[in-house]
C-alpha cells in the first residue's frame, strides 16, 4: 500500500507541476471570461456608434423615424441624392439611407449607403422600422389602427409539469436536459482526455525503459492502478480549479464590467422574436418573459442538487476508471503512440455513440428503451445516466446502473492487468487482438 | 554458504523454453558471472530471480529461504535496457526509487549524499535526466540499483554504454560494494570483459546450464597442459615426452606451443629446451572462458 501510494504520488505531481497543467488551468478560465467580456464589449462599442443620415424623397417617413439611445438618426432636409453622397463622404457617420418616392404597394428601390459594410444589425433594425411604419400606413389605408392590431395579437407560452408520486413540481425542459447534458459533456471528455494521458504514460514508461526496474520494486498492478488513481487526481484537481478560478474570474468581471449574464437559449429565443414582431410589441411581452425567468429559477432550484453532484462524482470516477484501465492496457500492448489507432478505436466506439444518443434520442426520450439499455451497459451508462438523473430515474434502475458500471470496472481492470503486466515486457512485436487474448490467459 | 540457490528452474513460453531445468549455487560475498550467447536465457533467469516473473518449475531460495516479496528490497538490479524517467529531476528520480526499495524519506536522502560526493555528482541534482549524458545517466542509474545496499546486485551487462574511464570507476564501485559484503551477479555474453572480475560462473546455452564452478577450478580442469615458448635458435623436438602442437619461426625466432603428454612436467620441458635453444620466454597457455564456452557448446551440439 504503502508503493502505491508513492507511485501516486509521483504520478500526481510530475502532472501538476507541469507547464502545461498550469497553463491550461489558468488559461480556461480566462478564456471564459474572455468569451463573456468581449461580445458585451464590443456590442457596447458598435451601439454608441451608429449614426444615419436619412434622406426621405417620398416624404412619407417625415418625422415618423426616429433616434433611438443607439441608433440616431439626421433626416436631410432636402436636395438631391449626389448632394446627399457627398455630405455623406464629410462625415464619419455609420450610412446614409436613400429613400426614393415609393409606391405603399410595391416598396422598391430603399438603399443604404455605407462607406464600411454595414453591420447586420444597422441594417434589420432600418429595415424594421421601415417595414413597420409602411405597414402602419397600409393599416390606416384599409381601416385598422395598429394599437387594435396589437390586441388582436395572441402569444403562448406553456409552462411544463412534473406530475409524479411527490406531487407537481414545475419543470423546464431547457433547465433538466441542460443540468445533464452539462454533466455527460464533462464525463465525455474527461474520460478522453485523461485516459489518453493514462495511455501516453504508459507509453512513455516502456520507451524509456524505465519499466523493468521499477516492476523489480512494484507489481506491475500497483504500477498501473498507481497511475490511474493519480491522473484522476490530477484531473478532479484541475476541474476543481476550474470551477473556483472560474467563479472568481466571472465574478470579477461581472463586477468590474457591469455586464449581464451572457442571454440564455431563452433569451435568445425571446431577441429573436422580438426582432420579428417589433419592438413595440416587445414591451407587451416583458409581462410573459418574467414568468418565463421565474420558471427558469424555480426549475433550476427544483433540480435535486445533492443527487446530481453525488451521481456526476460516481459515474465521473466510475467511467474514468472503466476506461482508463483499458486506455493503459493499450499503452502497454504497443511500442509508440502510432500503433495505438487500431486498439483505441473500439474503445471510442461506445463513448462517442452514447455521446451522440445522449443529446438526440436520449435527451428527447430519456425515459425510453434505448436510453434505458444504455444507462445500464457500463460502458455507456457514464454519459447516458448523467443525462437522464435530472428527468428523473427509478432508485432501482440507478442502482443496478452503479452496481453494473462498479462490475465492469473490475472486469476492465483484470483484462487491463493480465495485458499490462506481459506488454510492458514485451518489444518490437506487432501486436493483434489474438495475442492480446492469448495473454489474458499467461501464467506470469 | 551459497546466497542464492537456483534449484531446477524451467521456464516456458508460447513458442519455446527459455530455461530448461538450470541449477546452481551462487556463494555469498563473490562475483559471479552469468555467461551465454544472446537468446541464452540469461534475461529469463534473471527476471525470475527478481519476480518480475515466475518459474513454471522449480525453486529459488534466497538466504535459504524460498524467494518471496520481501526479498525485493535486498536485491538491486541494473536491466541490460537501462532508463529513467527523462523528466524527472536526478534529485528526485533517485529519492523515488530508493523509496520504492523500501527506504524511507530520510534514509534514502543521507545516502543520496554519499553517493553524490562519491561520484562527484553534485551538480546534477536539480537537472532533469533528459539533460544529462548517456554515460551520467548509467551512473545515476548505477546509484538507483545499489543505493538501497542490497546483499544481492544484479547486472546486466554492466559496462555497456560506458566510455572506459567510467567503466573503471564502476569496476572499483563494485569491487568495493563486494568487500562489503555484497553478492554481485554480472550477467553479459561478452564472457571477456568479466573474466578477471568474476570468482565463480556458470554458463548457460540454449536455455540449459552447460557449466559452473570457481573459474580457478574450472580453469584448472580444462587446461591442456600446454606451454608456449619463444626464444632463438633451431628448435626441433624430437622426445616422446613433448607434442608440438604449433611452431612458426621468423629471422631466427621461434615460437611454439608445446603440450605435455605421460606425466611430463614443465620442468622437464624447460631443460630439454635449455639444452638446444635459447629461451626468451616460457608460458602456460590456459584457456580463457571464451575457449572453454566455446568447447563446452561444441561439445553440446555435437552430443
Amino acid at each position: 500500500m504503502h508503493k502505491i501510494w508513492l507511485i501516486i504520488q509521483r504520478e500526481y505531481l510530475t502532472r501538476v507541476r507541469k507547464k502545461s497543467f498550469i497553463i491550461m488551468t489558468f488559461l480556461t478560465p480566462l478564456l471564459l471570461a474572455a468569451f463573456m467580456v468581449i461580445p458585451a464589449w464590443l456590442a457596447t462599442i458598435s451601439d454608441s456608434e451608429d449614426v444615419v443620415m436619412v434622406l426621405d424623397e417620398s416624404g412619407l417617413f417625415a418625422d415618423k423615424l426616429e433616434s433611438k439611445e443607439d441608433l440616431k438618426i439626421i433626416p436631410i432636409a432636402a436636395g438631391s441624392l449626389e448632394q446627399a453622397k457627398t455630405a455623406y463622404q464629410e462625415t464619419d457617420y455609420t450610412a446614409l439611407l436613400h429613400i426614393p418616392k415609393l409606391d405603399l404597394d410595391n416598396p422598391e428601390g430603399i438603399r443604404l449607403y455605407s462607406k464600411k459594410n454595414t453591420s447586420l444589425q444597422v441594417k434589420f433594425r432600418l429595415e424594421n422600422m421601415l417595414e413597420k411604419e409602411i405597414e402602419s400606413q397600409r393599416f390606416m389605408a384599409s381601416g385598422i389602427d395598429r394599437e387594435m392590431l396589437n390586441k388582436m395579437k395572441a402569444n403562448v407560452t406553456m409552462t411544463t409539469v412534473n406530475l409524479s408520486e411527490s406531487g407537481e413540481r414545475d419543470s423546464n425542459v431547457w433547465v433538466t436536459s441542460g443540468a445533464g447534458i452539462i454533466g455527460a459533456v464533462i464525463i465525455y471528455f474527461f474520460i478522453f482526455l485523461y485516459g489518453v494521458q493514462i495511455m501516453r504514460g504508459v507509453i512513455e514508461e516502456k520507451t524509456n525503459r524505465i519499466v523493468e526496474v521499477m516492476i523489480s520494486s512494484v507489481k506491475p498492478f500497483q504500477l498501473m492502478m498507481g497511475k490511474i488513481v493519480g491522473i484522476a487526481g490530477v484531473g478532479l484537481t484541475q476541474f476543481l480549479l476550474w470551477v473556483v478560478l472560474s467563479t472568481i474570474v466571472v465574478g470579477g468581471v461581472q463586477a468590474a464590467f457591469d455586464i449581464k449574464p451572457a442571454p440564455t437559449p431563452i433569451e435568445q429565443m425571446q431577441a429573436g422574436r422580438d426582432l420579428a414582431t417589433g419592438e413595440e410589441s416587445a414591451q407587451s411581452e416583458k409581462a410573459s418573459q418574467a414568468d418565463m425567468l421565474s420558471e427558469v429559477s424555480s426549475a433550476i432550484s427544483n433540480l435535486n442538487f445533492p443527487l446530481l453532484l453525488g451521481c456526476f462524482l460516481f459515474y465521473f470516477l466510475g467511467g474514468y476508471l472503466l476506461y482508463g484501465s483499458l486506455f493503459g492496457a493499450i499503452g502497454a500492448a504497443v511500442d509508440n503512440e502510432t500503433d495505438t489507432q487500431q486498439f483505441m478505436f473500439p474503445i471510442t466506439i461506445p463513448l462517442i455513440i452514447s455521446f451522440i444518443m445522449s443529446y438526440t434520442v436520449v435527451i428527447q426520450n430519456p425515459d425510453g428503451p434505448v436510453a434505458f439499455w444504455m444507462s445500464i451497459i457500463p460502458f455507456t451508462s457514464p454519459i447516458v445516466m448523467m443525462v437522464r438523473i435530472p428527468f428523473g430515474v427509478p432508485a432501482s434502475e440507478l442502482l443496478l446502473s452503479m452496481g453494473l458500471l462498479i462490475l465492469g470496472f473490475i472486469f476492465t481492470t483484470w483484462i487491463a492487468s493480465r495485458i499490462y503486466r506481459v506488454g510492458i515486457l514485451m518489444y518490437g512485436k506487432k501486436i493483434n487482438y489474438k495475442e492480446l487474448s492469448k495473454w489474458l490467459f499467461y501464467r506470469v | 554458504m551459497s546466497i542464492l540457490k537456483v534449484d531446477g528452474v524451467t521456464k516456458r513460453y508460447a513458442n519455446h523454453t527459455a530455461l530448461d531445468n538450470v541449477s546452481f549455487d551462487i556463494p555469498a560475498g563473490c562475483i559471479f558471472g552469468l555467461l551465454g550467447p544472446n537468446g541464452a536465457g540469461k534475461t529469463s533467469l534473471i527476471r525470475i530471480i527478481t519476480q518480475i516473473t515466475g518459474a513454471d518449475s522449480g525453486e529459488i531460495y534466497f538466504k535459504g529461504e524460498k524467494l518471496r516479496p520481501s526479498h525485493i528490497k535486498d536485491i538491486g538490479y541494473l536491466p541490460e535496457e537501462r532508463g529513467l524517467y527523462k523528466k524527472m529531476k536526478v534529485g528526485e528520480q533517485l529519492l523515488y526509487l530508493a523509496q520504492l526499495k523500501g527506504l524511507t524519506k530520510d534514509e534514502a536522502t543521507a545516502r543520496i549524499k554519499e553517493w553524490v560526493v562519491r561520484f562527484e555528482i553534485k551538480d546534477w541534482m536539480n537537472k532533469h535526466i533528459e539533460d544529462l549524458s548517456k554515460g551520467m545517466q548509467q551512473k545515476v542509474q548505477f546509484m538507483a540499483t545499489v543505493m538501497h545496499e542490497p546483499s544481492l546486485i544484479i547486472l546486466d551487462e554492466p559496462f555497456s554504454g560506458f566510455d572506459p574511464i567510467n567503466a573503471n570507476l564502476i569496476k572499483d564501485e563494485i569491487l568495493r560494494l563486494r568487500d562489503n559484503g555484497a553478492t554481485i551477479i554480472f550477467s553479459t555474453h561478452r564472457m571477456e570483459s568479466v573474466e578477471e572480475l568474476c570468482d565463480n560462473i556458470a554458463l548457460i546455452n540454449r536455455s540449459r546450464k552447460v557449466l559452473d564452478g570457481p573459474v580457478r577450478e574450472i580453469k584448472d580442469t580444462y587446461k591442456t597442459d600446454t606451454y608456449q615458448v619463444i626464444g632463438n635458435g633451431q628448435l626441433l623436438v624430437t622426445s616422446p615426452d613433448f607434442e608440438v602442437l604449433e611452431q612458426h619461426e621468423n629471422h631466427g625466432v621461434f615460437r611454439a606451443s608445446i603440450r605435455l603428454l605421460d606425466g611430463a612436467s614443465p620442468n622437464d620441458l624447460l631443460r630439454y629446451l635449455i639444452q638446444r635453444v635459447e629461451v626468451h620466454s616460457f608460458v602456460e597457455l590456459v584457456p580463457s572462458i571464451n575457449d572453454i564456452f566455446i568447447r563446452k557448446v561444441k561439445e553440446t551440439y555435437h552430443a
